[in-house]
């Protein structure tokens, strides 16, 4: 390429500026066909704005679906599901790191190796698993079977061995037993490493879609994903504006608060790339 | 801890005991059941979830691929490898395995070469990289039903964005819902749309991991960008490389929201990945016992 002086630069530019364009430029198509109605949408040539911003499609979209039990069950879901899941992951961290016991590696290649188990091969066994227990339809059913925290306690373990153990032995020395040392010293000492995983897991269970998609056939236990695609039930032609409206309810939360806490977020994301 | 090896099960001997009394060893002993029962109670219950929800149904799979077994059923036929049987001689195999690969290939290898294309562009000391760098991740926290569904209508061949755009530099749009080529090519496109900048952003870490004196001590050798970058940076990108390699193949492996929201896994059959298809069979064919050994794809009928 160039060598060096402006011109390296304006090649920069020029690429960073069609990645933005390609990533942005879909999203905003999204927004403005959430506004167009049916004659607008399917009209030759191609009609780019809207013609009004009457929300009439997020009508017609809250309506013909539940929308407002979908937003709360993918909220229990998703508040549930990601702190039960980091609970599970400090405390089974915390035990790998610091309880003394024989075979604690044979322990942490249990957690970790399951990893490596696609979801689709567990898939059926659960399913079965799960209709004998009567968790059909149930936030059980949704949230128990991918409760166990994999990715997360390995990234605690990691950061837990990181952590000066004189801390932890002048706590011992005051007394201060194991419940106590977790939650009142390595936790608190942990700050971003969980505010970064957990943020990860929160955006996970709100996206997660294929166990909730087999678990789940009642709309009013839907989560958003689930319930989205009820949107698609149309005959004949689909209804784009409708449809977009949906979508776009599903994903500016998610925007919104992936901008407001992007740097916490893209470390998170970073954090399991570079101690794996 | 040498003399912490008492398995939990071994009682400990109650002071009344006849022998003769070794009170250290005892409370050691006491130590180490103690410390037993504290790491159940902590790990205990992460560790069975994962038992009962990843290791059980993980072997199980493979007993359920033995019976002809359909969920719900209640009876199921032993037929020992007929499955696997079936499944090799199936004359939709070859095709559904060739439409992975193409797909495990294009994903992953498409995706680690734009993420580090993406990932060198947004090293470089730009204006505005920081904010560049946040939108080309921001797909990736998308959910992946919601993204299928918007590109969906950006393809559509008649009215989608995408067809005018091609019509005004001359071309007609290609079949992208019919044609099983075009389709599987629109599901590559998306899902490296959604999850490149997940690649460009670890990649962009690793290379602000790079000394800048190796770079220095390079181009003061004479050596050209291209070159230093082939001989310095790459290498120093391996386990960079080795760790992405590992974990986008484990996500496109397993990707199914995209298809599912878009294409559920048609046309005629030509987005059906192997992954893909047990959720076909099992849930949508409902053969759960075919499916457990990882099945080719039947037509989807049911919503």
């Amino acid at each position: 390429m160039c060598e060096r002086g402006r011109r390296p630069a304006v090649g920069g530019y020029a690429t960073m500026i069609i990645a933005v364009a390609v990533m942005v430029l879909p999203l905003v198509w999204m927004v403005l066909a959430s506004f167009k109605d049916m004659d607008e949408l399917y009209r030759l040539p191609i009609q780019w704005l809207p013609e009004s911003l009457a929300p009439a499609n997020y009508g017609t979209a809250t309506q013909t679906v539940p929308f407002g039990s979908f937003f709360v069950n993918s909220a229990i879901a998703t508040v549930l599901g990601a702190g039960l899941k980091m609970t599970l992951g400090l405390m089974t961290a915390y035990a790998l790191v610091f309880v003394d016991i024989p075979f604690r590696r044979f322990f942490f290649y249990v957690v970790v190796c399951a990893l490596l188990v696609p979801q689709q091969i567990v898939l059926i066994p659960n399913y079965a698993l799960a209709a004998e227990l009567g968790w059909l339809n149930t936030y059980q059913g949704l949230i128990v079977p991918g409760l166990a925290s994999a990715f997360g306690t390995f990234l605690f373990r990691q950061h837990f061995l990181t952590l000066p153990r004189s801390i932890l032995e002048a706590a011992e020395i005051d007394g201060a037993g194991h419940w106590r040392r977790l939650w009142r010293f390595v936790v608190p000492l942990s700050g971003p490493t969980i505010a970064a995983v957990g943020l990860v897991s929160i955006v996970t269970e709100w996206n997660d879609y294929l166990w909730p998609l087999l678990v789940i056939d009642r709309p009013e236990m839907m989560t958003l994903p689930v319930g989205l695609t009820l949107l698609m039930n149309f005959d004949g032609v689909p209804n784009w504006g409708v449809i977009m409206a949906g979508t776009v309810l599903v994903t500016v939360p998610v925007l919104a608060v992936f901008f407001l806490l992007q740097r916490r977020i893209v470390a998170g994301l970073v954090t399991g790339a570079v101690t794996g | 801890m040498a003399t912490a090896t008492s398995p939990p099960d071994t009682p400990v001997r109650r002071a009344g005991s006849h022998r003769a009394p070794r009170s250290r060893p005892r409370a050691r002993r006491r130590g180490a059941l103690r410390n037993w029962l504290l790491f159940a109670v902590l790990a205990g219950p992460n560790i069975a979830l994962l038992v009962v929800f990843t290791y059980r149904p993980l072997l199980q799979s493979f007993y359920l691929s033995t019976l002809q077994w359909n969920l719900g059923s209640p009876t199921a036929i032993p037929v020992g490898l007929a499955n696997y049987a079936d499944f090799f001689a199936d004359p939709g195999t070859p095709r559904m395995l060739a439409i992975t690969v193409v797909f495990t290939l294009a994903t992953v290898g498409g995706g680690m070469v734009l993420g580090l294309a993406l990932a060198v562009v947004l090293n470089r000391k730009l204006r505005f990289r920081g904010a560049a760098r946040t939108i080309v991740v921001a797909p990736y926290v998308l959910s992946g039903v919601a993204v299928g569904l918007l590109w969906l209508f950006v393809f559509d061949p008649n009215f989608g964005v995408l067809s005018a755009v091609l019509r005004v530099v001359g071309f007609g749009s290609p079949d992208w819902y019919t044609d099983p080529g075009w389709a599987l090519a629109m599901v590559i496109i998306v899902y490296l749309w959604k999850n490149v900048g997940y690649v460009a952003l670890i990649y962009l870490a690793g290379l602000q991991a790079v000394p800048r004196d190796l770079l220095e001590a390079a181009s003061l050798d004479g050596a050209t960008p291209f070159r230093t970058f082939v001989s310095v940076v790459l290498p120093l990108l391996g386990p960079t490389t080795f760790f992405l390699s590992i974990t986008t193949l484990l996500t496109s492996l397993q990707s199914f929201d995209i298809i599912r929201a878009m294409t559920d896994g048609g046309p005629l059959e030509g987005t059906t990945t192997m992954m893909y298809s047990i959720y076909l069979e099992g849930f949508a064919g409902g053969r759960a016992g075919y499916s457990s050994r990882s099945p080719r794809s039947c037509s989807w009928c049911s919503s």
